[in-house]
């Protein structure tokens, strides 16, 4: 059910990021989803593509630090208090999330929402309980 | 002209020569007797003490090197027993280890009379107000300026260095008349007394002696504008004795050497070969009184030349100009010697660091030196949360900061980002324009 998302060190300094587009747009990856940490100095880019670790190579041979870790693709109900819902859920249960993002593409009338959240085993399974639908990284790809 | 001690200060040559060579002939006695490297030295190039009679036979003695001092940390450089020992201070080492100095009750004395000459051949009397604005602590600066002062008996405001609005306040309510710090440090302070509005016209502050970094003749007159006073350079190292090797007169044309208590010499850096007057080279000192520490041949890496001319002030003493460069890596930031070894060292250590770095040193107008360290993040560095990312940055910069002794602020950087040339890749950037002749 985990999503493998990509984070690459940029230094702030122009052209960093055309050039991780470029290369992924030459191995033949598509990005469905992506945000940017930023500092004064520097920056995490994180990324959900069609293929992690063809993109993870392709990122390693260009030179670029990756990391690979796992989040979770979440669909949010399109309306007033749909994310305030599993949020809530999160928070009853004790479990932080270190950050989130929303996904470009749509699920039919939900949103899709990138959570990276501590406790992931127990965050699935409590968040399937109360019914929230958690995609696995092909239903992703083929949206 | 102004004198601490015109008698010594102005020794005919011939007497200075005749007291010179004794006193190395004892020096030499006392440091192959006393100091097993020196023993070593001498026996591995097969001279006895008694070789040397005058101070013609120095270059049979080998050189001495900050790498003895390493070798022998932390005492086993100096001569006299512990119990004979009232004071140690240290400088900056090659690597993770300090150079440490000793004095004897003798060498706190002729210390105290070296820095009196300094401050007394800028005018100082005992009715100036010295604020002393050099660092205390195991820097030699603040306590050799601070005893010098004290000799003199002038008034020590012994403020060490930082919060340079304090220091322009004091330098207003206790009307001090003289300031010792670095350079830079008055360049900061004349750009705080102008932004907090105080006219340096009106400042009782009359002569400043700056040392402990090497500075040019555009940033004495900057500093002597915008404070009001006469700038003299002043020039020492801890291994030598501190503050107190040489100063300029008010002639502001060089700084005489206390050739009474030092031996300078100046070499070709490549081939140790000693150069005539007059040649640039590498600034080579032995020491004639001190008891502790006694230095043969002692290597400063420092580019200078000796001028041969007698100057006008009267002094017989040599003079030295200003500092012209270094023969090795060693930056001096805010005062402090900086190795780049010594943060090469400090990132050996750290696992999520490639031991790629780039140091950028940089002065901003009217503000101090700062320390960059770039640093090559690691494959092992791939990380997926800006914490992480800032909590290595921390932990670097509290390491580099306790080994160096200064702030430091680190910046990460992508992988192979940092140039690497033929072999050796450029360690340094230093973008402040310190030796500079104009």
């Amino acid at each position: 059910m985990r999503v493998n998302q990509l984070s690459v060190f940029l230094e702030n300094k122009s052209g960093r990021l055309a050039d991780v587009t470029r290369t992924l747009a030459d191995a033949g990856i598509n990005i469905r989803a992506l945000s940017i940490a930023d500092t004064i100095d520097y920056g995490l880019l994180r990324l959900i593509v069609n293929d992690p670790v063809a993109a993870r190579d392709a990122l390693a041979k260009a030179g670029f630090t990756v990391a690979l870790t796992d989040v979770l693709a979440i669909e949010v109900p399109d309306k007033p208090g749909g994310l305030a819902n599993i949020i809530e859920i999160l928070a009853q249960a004790g479990i932080n999330i270190e950050y989130m993002y929303a996904f470009v593409g749509r699920s039919g009338e939900h949103a899709i929402v990138v959570f990276r959240i501590e406790k992931l085993d127990q965050a699935t399974t409590i968040l399937r309980e109360k019914g929230v639908r958690i995609l696995a990284g092909e239903e992703l790809h083929s949206l | 002209m102004y004198f601490w001690n015109r008698e010594a200060e102005c020794m005919h040559p011939d007497e200075l020569r005749a007291k010179r060579d004794w006193l190395l002939v004892r020096t030499v006695r006392h440091a192959y007797e006393h100091v097993p490297c020196y023993k070593k030295k001498f026996d591995e190039a097969g001279l006895k003490p008694e070789h040397i009679r005058t101070v013609a036979d120095l270059p049979k003695i080998p050189f001495t090197t900050k790498a003895d001092f390493r070798d022998n940390y932390p005492f086993g450089m100096f001569a006299v027993p512990m119990e004979q020992i009232v004071r140690v201070h240290a400088s900056s080492g090659t690597t993770g280890k300090s150079t440490v100095v000793g004095y004897t009750r003798n060498d706190v004395a002729t210390w105290a009379e070296l820095m009196a000459r300094t401050l007394g051949a800028g005018g100082t009397t005992k009715g100036d107000v010295v604020q002393n604005a050099y660092g205390y602590g195991l820097f030699t600066g603040g306590l050799g300026a601070h005893y010098g002062a004290e000799k003199i008996g002038a008034s020590v405001v012994p403020i060490s260095g930082g919060n340079s609005k304090r220091q322009v306040q004091i330098m207003q309510d206790f009307g001090s008349t003289v300031l010792c710090c670095t350079p830079s440090y008055a360049v900061l302070l004349g750009e705080t007394a102008r932004e907090m509005g105080v006219d340096a016209g009106k400042l009782p502050l009359r002569v400043a002696f700056l040392g402990a970094e090497p500075w040019t003749e555009s940033m004495r007159r900057e500093i002597e504008e915008a404070l009001k006073i006469d700038a003299l350079d002043i020039y020492g190292l801890s291994e030598v004795i501190g503050p107190g090797v040489s100063y300029e007169c008010m002639e502001k044309a060089g700084l005489h050497i206390n050739e009474d208590h030092f031996i300078a010499e100046i070499i070709d850096p490549e081939t140790g070969e000693q150069l005539p007057p007059g040649a640039k080279g590498e600034l080579v000192f032995t020491t004639l009184t001190k008891e502790a520490l006694p230095l043969l041949r002692y290597r400063t890496r420092d580019l200078t030349y000796l001028e041969p001319e007698p100057c006008k002030c009267g002094r017989t003493f040599v003079r030295m100009h200003r500092l012209m460069g270094r023969t090795d890596d060693m930056l001096i930031v805010r005062g402090v010697n900086v190795f780049p070894s010594q943060i090469e060292s400090v990132l050996m250590e750290i696992e999520e660091t490639e031991p790629h770095y780039l140091i950028v040193v940089d002065r901003e107008k009217g503000a101090m030196d700062t320390l960059e360290v770039w640093v090559e993040v690691s494959p092992k560095l791939a990380a997926d949360e800006v914490r992480y990312l800032e909590q290595t940055e921390r932990k670097i910069t509290s390491e580099l900061q306790s080994a160096l002794g200064i702030s430091v602020k680190v910046k990460l950087v992508e992988p192979k980002t940092i140039a690497r040339s033929e072999g050796k890749a450029k360690r340094v950037v230093d973008r402040r324009d310190l030796y500079s002749e104009s």
